[in-house]
């Protein structure tokens, strides 16, 4: 290749210490910690805090009808839910601690707690 | 009616320098017409010529040209003094100072590319900062610096290729075609 003809030694040390860093700092921000509880909330009250190391289905009550939160393999998602547009159902399943689903309409919410929390709240 | 000219005295480096300089803003303006994913996520294309000049006129026009081109871009887009300036200032000021050390390596070993891979590093990490420090103060921003990781990297290097390429053209006459 024509171009490899301009890269000195030097500067593949350079270019493989960036890889090696991009790498790294990928791994570092974006594995959140282990997760190993999840803490449903419904209408804006804790409903139920439940560890993820055992699997269940939940059943959690809200203004427009009932949704239903699954728990396995250190895993959660939830899997029905009345909200007219399924955003937190097409969501799928979350594992890491700090991620979180959320059902609008029905006021439903599971968050993976764990570990250290990585910030106290967030608002949009 | 008397025309009355102001005339500056000019040495024969200004000129380069603002030659130089001229180039790296058409490059800004042209890469500006590129859509980008994330904004921030840009080839800084400008950034060819300030390696250019560096290795051919010193530290001190690099730094001319790269700092001529941020405020004077930032005149073009009408960002002047906007949020936008600082972080392309910011970004500037760390590459320069990173250009400064790393200009120093053995030449024989460390060529265009690395100095580009090191500035393009230093340029987010100056933005970052700035984003940080004053625009959106929330640790939620780091999710983000993995995406400008990887950007500098790619870019850095292909800028760091294309000036190469440029600076060697002793048995290739003809210059590359603008990307």
């Amino acid at each position: 290749m024509l171009a490899l003809r301009h890269i000195k030694p030097g500067d593949y040390l350079t270019l493989l210490s960036g890889i090696s860093f991009t790498v790294w700092i990928s791994f570092t921000v974006w594995s959140g910690g282990i997760a190993d509880t999840a803490l449903i909330r419904s209408g804006g009250k804790v409903f139920k805090e439940v560890p993820l190391s055992r699997d269940q289905q939940i059943e959690v009550p809200g203004p427009l009808g009932s949704s239903i939160i699954t728990i396995e393999k250190r895993k959660a998602r939830i899997s029905s839910d009345p909200s007219p547009r399924q955003y937190c159902v097409r969501q799928g399943w979350i594992q890491q601690a700090g991620e979180i689903a959320i059902c609008l309409p029905n006021e439903v919410s599971v968050e993976l707690t764990g570990g250290a929390k990585k910030y106290d709240s967030l608002n949009y | 009616m008397t025309a009355s000219t102001i005339k500056l005295a000019t040495s024969a480096e200004d000129h380069h320098i603002a030659r130089m300089a001229a180039v790296a803003l058409g490059l800004t303006v042209l890469e500006n017409a590129i859509p980008t994913p994330l904004p921030g996520v840009k080839p800084g294309l400008a950034n060819i010529v300030t390696l250019i000049v560096l290795a051919r006129y010193g530290w001190r026009a690099a730094a001319w040209v790269s700092l001529l081109r941020v405020v004077a871009g930032s005149l073009l887009f009408g960002n002047f003094l906007a949020p936008g300036f600082f972080l392309s200032l910011s970004g500037a000021v760390c590459s320069l100072a990173v250009l400064a050390l790393s200009m120093h390596l053995p030449q024989r070993f460390f060529g265009a590319v690395t100095h580009s891979i090191l500035a393009a590093f230093a340029h987010i990490a100056g933005q970052m900062a700035v984003v940080y420090l004053w625009l959106i103060p929330h640790s939620g921003i780091a999710y983000l610096i993995p995406i400008f990781a990887t950007a500098a990297l790619v870019f850095g290097t292909v800028n760091g290729l294309i000036a190469a390429r440029f600076m060697d053209n002793g048995d290739k006459p003809e210059p590359e075609p603008q990307p």
